[in-house]
């Protein structure tokens, strides 16, 4: 466990209306600077835009940050924009987390304000809490052998091996019977084109 | 065929089978036997004397058995490789060689009785499925008589009669008295669209080749009648609808009804009973011969390679895509994908186009030349581990080895883990990391949703892939729902450590929701069944400690799901309200308690551990 907590940054998106539209962005971007290790929380109209992605990037470097959150969108939609942001000014791209402020909060609680802020401002505080914990990681590389193996020799199978023999590529057919041509062969003619099969 | 036979990057191995697998993405050494072919390919010039003397014979099986071939045999003319096999269940005998005539007569003495199978080890980055599909076998439904009437065939069948390569060179007849049949009846969905035999789905390609057969008939035999039975025709692809009004055109009726038994009249003929829908009335007709439009199945002899590759099926027993509709060729296992009808019921340009999309896929590939690989995966500390092997035998993977016997403390190849963490849940010895989804950072973000008013709050875990993405869609429809729940996001709730929910019990979470995706879905395979298990333990466990379990609630929910998250957190929301505050209390305080024993017992563990290791002499 981290004794000294790391230098973290929140970013509190209001996706225009989307999520300021329920939920009290400032209210939790005030919340957010409260919480342990935060040391800076900044509001934002549009976080995913380019001057968005600016700031957060001026602010890790500015203010030495070593972990982000962003409080926007689903990470499923935005945490490959949001890795590469963070990455561009140095940041390892696993220091960075996101609390969903718009699919999990506003567009499903927008006839509660009051709740909807409520839960903005937990997800904000779970959001830091992790990523004050987050290590740096480093993706693996592995060469790949340059050749593939094709299972079943049906029209399928010899389509995929076709092609990729095309591409260049060493391609093994393996196939269960004597001969190639699977189930396909065996048919006379086929639709729509009514020609033969083999 | 040809084309694949002799493309000079194409090795084909036929008559061969996948034996063995290992290693992963980008490195898959594979075992593949090839069975004794006891006629040398390469000195086969299928000259065909061989054949002409053998005496042995055996049904057809590229002829559906409607004629014969010898045991030394050309599976079909364009057979490739174009080279004889002998069949050694049905050649008279090799040992002692009672006949030896085919050898005899074999000019290129390819003929090698001695053969063996071998065995060949290749090594390949990436793996594509091809297996196909079996035709549905029409004998379990028994009103249509397909093992009684000789008159009754299938669609399979019927390919061959009607086929110039065919046992009759193309002339249509029917198979007890060899005339050619002026009346035909055609059965849709035999095998389909019926949960009697276990098939509820649309078998996709029977329709449009039932259309095609009609025309063939026509056009081989104007004065042929063609009547179809069907429940629905599908005729939704490209050309497909004008092509059954061609059908219709030419006369064929089509009749909407599955009929409910067909039985054998004078000379051969079949009369059949039937409903027509479309007229409300009970109809019979009859024909000289019926066809039997079959659907197809998954393929009943791929379970090796589905074991040997970790493939999941769906509950009908077709290949799991890694997702339904964004990664639709890529398997749930790393540098293998899917094509064809193994994945589902498809037709050849389907089928051809999967394939296209598949090769483009491994393509992407071996092009980069290297795999880049997520960080998501497991880290075993050595220091901790007492080689139990837990983690081994519910890797969804086989990522993880290790030897209780030896002592061989379990290692993991980072390659072949996917990132489930459901090791991380099951190790006993807390040996085990999920990078980036480690324990103090799930149990940090259980503690900071819980720090305050815990008691207005439902602790809900959802797997990335299915439940938080069924929440992403709820929100994309603007579903309202109460707003009571808080997520915790993991790759798979395979990862959900029995410790996560008891400590959002212990810090005053009135319910707790662990979430995944439904069975065949799971994205890990079938990581997702140990989260089954592990939560009949918790609710044993609760139950034991006089709290009450459905506090603890389980739930599948897939991406598409919108509904069923709106619905299943209002539910939560409305169980949370029959908690009180002396339940809450009471688990607080039992719970911690229990924690505390926990830890005395862990400290405990460790000491004898160390002292374990001092004893233990240098070197």
């Amino acid at each position: 466990m981290t004794t000294e907590l790391p230098r973290i940054g929140v970013f509190i998106c209001d996706c225009g209306s989307n999520i300021a539209g329920a939920v009290d962005t400032q209210a939790v971007t005030d919340y957010a600077a409260t919480l342990p290790g935060v040391v800076a929380s900044i509001r934002n109209k549009y976080t995913c835009a380019e001057p968005g992605q600016q700031e957060i990037k001026n602010a890790i470097v500015a203010q030495k940050l070593e972990r982000v959150v962003v409080a926007s969108c689903s990470p499923r939609m935005h945490e490959p924009t949001f890795r590469g942001c963070v990455w561009d000014v140095g940041m390892n791209p696993y220091l960075m987390e996101m609390a969903n402020l718009r699919e999990h909060c506003s567009w499903v609680h927008g006839d509660n304000p009051k709740a909807a802020t409520a839960k903005a401002k937990d997800l904000v505080a779970s959001a830091v809490a992790r990523v004050a914990r987050l290590q740096p990681q480093d993706e693996m590389s592995f060469p790949v052998t340059k050749a593939a193996l094709v299972i079943g020799g049906g029209i399928a199978g010899i389509q995929a091996a076709m092609d990729l023999a095309d591409q260049g590529h060493k391609v093994y057919l393996v196939e269960k019977e004597p001969s190639i041509g699977g189930i396909m062969a065996q048919l006379d003619k086929t639709y729509p084109t009514m020609d033969c099969s083999i | 065929m040809m084309d694949a036979g002799r493309h000079p990057n194409i090795k084909l191995l036929t008559y061969s089978e996948v034996a063995d697998v290992s290693g992963y993405v980008g490195n898959f050494k594979v075992t593949v036997r090839q069975k004794a072919r006891y006629v040398d390919a390469t000195l086969c010039n299928a000259c065909g004397e061989c054949e002409k003397v053998c005496p042995a014979t055996h049904p057809d099986e590229f002829q559906m058995g409607l004629s014969t071939r010898r045991a030394v045999y050309l599976p079909f003319p364009q057979a490739v490789p174009s080279a004889y096999l002998l069949d050694m269940e049905t050649c008279l005998g090799t040992n002692p060689i009672a006949c030896g005539k085919c050898a005899e007569v074999c000019e290129k003495q390819a003929i090698d009785y001695d053969d063996q199978d071998e065995l060949t080890v290749i090594e390949v980055g990436a793996i594509v499925v091809a297996t196909g599909m079996d035709v549905y076998d029409p004998t379990a439904l028994d009103e249509y008589g397909y093992t009684r009437y000789e008159n009754v065939i299938t669609s399979m069948e019927f390919e061959r009669l009607i086929c110039a390569g065919g046992p009759t060179i193309g002339h249509l007849i029917r198979p007890s008295d060899q005339k050619t049949p002026m009346r035909i009846g055609f059965i849709q969905c035999v095998g389909s669209r019926s949960l009697r035999d276990g098939a509820g789905y649309c078998s996709n390609i029977c329709c449009m080749n039932t259309v095609k057969d009609t025309l063939l008939i026509r056009d081989h035999y104007p004065a042929a009648e063609c009547s179809v039975f069907y429940i629905d025709i599908r005729a939704f692809g490209k050309g497909f609808e004008d092509l059954y009004d061609k059908s219709r055109e030419a006369g064929v009726k089509y009749i909407r009804g599955i009929p409910g038994e067909i039985s054998e009249i004078d000379g051969g003929n079949l009369r059949l009973i039937v409903e027509n829908t479309t007229e409300q009335r009970m109809e019979t007709h009859e024909f000289d011969m019926i066809v039997l439009s079959v659907g197809v199945r998954p393929r009943s002899d791929d379970a090796s390679i589905r074991r040997l590759l970790t493939l999941s099926t769906t509950a009908e027993g077709w290949l799991m895509e890694s997702h339904p509709k964004l990664k639709p060729v890529d398997a749930p296992t790393k540098g293998v994908y899917i094509a064809g009808c193994t994945e589902s019921p498809k037709d050849v340009k389907d089928s051809v186009t999967q394939a296209g999309a598949a090769a483009a896929r491994v393509g992407a590939l071996l092009n980069a030349g290297k795999v880049t690989v997520e960080s998501i995966t497991c880290h075993i500390d050595q220091e901790i581990c007492n080689a139990c092997g837990l983690c081994v035998d519910i890797c969804p993977y086989g990522a993880l080895s290790a030897d209780k016997k030896a002592k061989i403390k379990a290692s993991v190849v980072d390659a072949a883990c996917a990132g489930c963490g459901t090791c991380g849940a099951t190790c006993p010895q807390g040996a085990i990391t999920m990078r980036h989804f480690t324990d103090a950072q799930i149990i940090a973000q259980v503690d900071a949703l819980l720090a305050e008013k815990s008691e207005e709050k439902v602790i809900v875990f959802a797997c990335n892939w299915c439940s938080y993405a069924g929440g992403d869609t709820a929100g994309i429809s603007r579903m309202q729902y109460a707003a009571s729940c808080r997520l915790i996001r993991t790759m798979c709730s395979g990862r959900i450590d029995e410790d996560f929910v008891l400590r959002a019990f212990r810090e005053g979470a009135p319910v707790v929701l662990v979430s995944g995706c439904h069975f065949a879905d799971c994205h890990y395979i079938d990581a997702n069944r140990q989260t089954v298990k592990r939560l009949y333990r918790l609710w044993k466990y609760l139950e034991k400690r006089d709290i009450r379990p459905e506090r603890l609630q389980l739930e599948w929910i897939s991406a598409a799901e919108g509904p069923k998250f709106q619905k299943t957190m209002n539910q939560m929301e409305e169980l949370r309200q029959t908690v009180t505050a002396e339940e809450i209390a009471h688990t607080v305080e039992v719970l911690a308690k229990e924690e505390e024993k926990k830890r005395a017992r862990r400290a405990k563990q460790a000491q004898q551990r160390q002292s374990a290791e001092t004893e233990v002499p240098a070197g």
